[in-house]
């Protein structure tokens, strides 16, 4: 995309043919995409801060200290404390955790059901295409937000101990997701199927399996890898949204979601915005750095999106 | 043409049909009802007042119930607010549209005017700027958008007022009326315009990039037009064009309301409605609010699909 992209024709056209796979050209092309490469940084360093950082936050194990309620960013706690006299910024960083984690597993798990089920609805046509694609067209009809609340609802009435309901969170995310990405790989698939290499592979007697997974689905690879990180920045953002319903992950497992939640208290809302300022700029912050560097990737191994 | 809109027609209903079976047996799994929320009633009461409204037969006979009321346009009655649903719909869906309508309003504007000038200015400063605020724009977390301009102009600067349509207590008419009205809709509709011009600016500059390219663009700057008349009369004309097929997308959220942006700046439109009916468990109303949405966006893909037909011809149905 323009800014991102600007230095692309110009690399294009001085590059030296040389023998090298596609991977190392794209690469050698995102090194030279400024933007992209901040984004990158900028997931990197969240990454770390959220996994490795809170081992020298030397108030970690959450521990509570009712002396120091409710007390104002300073020196010992850059981000204030929270009600339970507990470190804003240790607790946004292992909020961080949950969140990034949600996000990159339901995004793993919507793109592999997306694929898969695209691949075989695409490739076979027929009955299964019809059954997999009248289930997605019955997933895209039924709104999303409401379908989201009631695996919410259920959630709670399951019993489902706090800390295993960021797995559930993740399949119900992946679930509500899939079908979209599903329509984008059949389509891609119809019409690959129809290429010459296909034919090739038929007249070599290969099996449904070998055709599948070892000539048609690499074709998409990049394509994949793309929606893939596009992705995970939507899947941050659901998941937000759930927990600050109250619905997704829930206390005591922070999220960045659920810690916005104290903006719904009145006080804590206007006199104490330490409490839920921080981790919605870290989704900001998170998300906009993932788009933005899924957006370079496009440039780079898609080309034919571009813009 | 013919044949095909019966086909597609067809086909909706029974999409329709299974979604409403689906959604109707999710609601059903949904735990606890309208009944088992109020405490002050006695054990037999409950399960009298559960007799009344039906909620006691199997899920499967409530549907047939449902289903067959629904077609003949009775969605029935709100358990909580003792209302038939669809007037309870006409009492709130007008506010969220007229949120909904402002904002999309401005969406287009703006998406028009910046798209345009950065696809002329490709590459220039102002484009990377501009791409840079799409990215934030598609970045944001809705509600906590909300939350932070509510803290911010509402409640540090006390421009604006933090939410609601008119300020508990006024009955000011006419022209005042109007005036708190629009003072308590600029939050959420910078917000909502925000949240939906990332991704419109975006479309509408790529497209412009496509069309300044053209030879038509050539030909009418070599006659001699000028520069404004090339860009708005030739080119986003051409631009617009595929554009027709966003207005049926347009459908669901215009008249469907805003879960999230409703709730945080409490506005008395059918999202809200919807979330606070949620906490009740008023099936009827859950049951009606979701098929209203699941009918307008099959109706608005059908719309676009039927749109970019009659916009380019070459396109077979």
């Amino acid at each position: 995309m323009s800014s991102v992209s600007k230095a692309n024709p110009n690399a294009q056209s001085t590059k030296p043919i040389v023998k090298s796979s596609i991977w190392r050209q794209s690469l050698r092309l995102l090194l030279k995409n400024k933007l992209a490469l901040t984004g990158l940084f900028i997931v990197i360093v969240m990454f770390l801060a959220c996994f490795i950082g809170p081992m020298f936050s030397p108030y970690a194990d959450n521990r509570t200290n009712m002396t120091i309620m409710n007390k104002a960013p300073n020196l010992k706690h850059w981000l204030g404390t929270d009600k339970l006299g507990r470190d804003v910024l240790t607790r946004v960083l292992l909020a961080g955790r949950i969140s990034l984690t949600v996000g990159l597993a339901s995004m793993v798990l919507s793109v592999t059901l997306g694929t898969l089920l695209g691949a075989l609805s695409g490739y076979f046509r027929g009955i299964v295409d019809q059954v997999i694609m009248r289930v997605a067209d019955l997933l895209m009809t039924v709104p999303s937000l409401p379908l989201l609340f009631i695996f919410g609802a259920l959630l709670s009435d399951w019993k489902v101990p706090p800390e295993n309901r960021m797995y559930i969170v993740m399949l119900i995310l992946s679930l509500v997701s899939w079908p979209g990405m599903a329509r984008m790989i059949r389509g891609q698939m119809l019409s690959l199927r129809e290429r010459e290499f296909m034919q090739a592979t038929t007249v070599l007697g290969l099996n449904n399996r070998r055709k599948l997974f070892h000539h048609l689905l690499p074709n998409l690879i990049p394509l994949i890898i793309v929606i893939a990180t596009l992705n995970i920045g939507g899947a941050i953002l659901s998941e937000s949204v759930l927990s600050f319903f109250g619905l997704g992950v829930t206390a005591p497992t922070p999220t960045w979601g659920n810690m916005i939640d104290a903006a719904n208290n009145l006080i804590d809302f206007q006199e104490r915005p330490w409490l839920w300022i921080p981790p919605g700029f870290s989704i900001f912050i998170t998300v906009i750095a993932i788009n933005i560097f899924g957006d370079g990737l496009r440039d780079v191994l898609d080309p034919k999106q571009k813009r | 043409m013919g044949s095909y809109l019966s086909k597609r027609v067809s086909y909706i209903l029974i999409i329709l049909a299974a979604a409403s079976v689906m959604i109707f047996c999710l609601y059903a799994m949904t735990p606890g009802d309208f009944i088992s929320s109020n405490i002050k009633l006695s054990a037999e009461r409950k399960a009298e007042l559960r007799e009344i409204y039906g909620l006691n037969k199997p899920v499967l006979e409530r549907y047939w119930t449902w289903l067959t009321h629904a077609l003949q346009g009775d969605l029935g009655y709100s358990l909580a607010q003792q209302k038939p649903v669809l007037s309870l719909f006409n009492d709130y869906i007008w506010n969220s549209f007229l949120l909904a309508a402002v904002s999309t309003f401005f969406t287009w504007l703006i998406a028009v005017i910046v798209g345009v000038i950065a696809a002329y200015r490709q590459y220039s400063w102002f484009d990377t700027v501009v791409m840079i605020v799409i990215f934030a724009a598609m970045s944001i977390p809705s509600f906590f958008i909300g939350l932070f301009l509510i803290k911010v102009f509402a409640v540090d600067l006390h421009w604006l007022p933090p939410g609601g349509i008119i300020t508990t207590g006024s009955n000011a008419t006419g022209w005042a009326h109007i005036k708190e009205v629009i003072a308590h809709m600029a939050l959420p509709v910078t917000v909502m315009t925000l949240l939906g011009t990332g991704s419109l600016t975006r479309y509408f500059r790529s497209n412009m990039i496509d069309v300044i390219q053209q030879d038509y663009i050539r030909t009418a700057r070599a006659k001699g037009a000028k520069e404004g008349r090339v860009l708005f009369g030739h080119a986003l004309r051409n631009a617009m064009l595929p554009a027709i097929t966003l207005v049926g997308f347009e459908l669901p959220a215009l008249f469907g309301g805003s879960l999230i942006i409703e709730k945080i700046f409490n506005w008395p439109g059918i999202g809200q409605l919807y979330i606070q009916s949620f906490g009740q468990r008023d099936y009827p109303l859950l049951m009606g609010f979701t098929m209203l949405i699941a009918i307008l966006t099959v109706l608005g893909t059908l719309l676009s699909d039927v749109l970019y037909r009659i916009a380019d011809p070459r396109v077979k149905l």
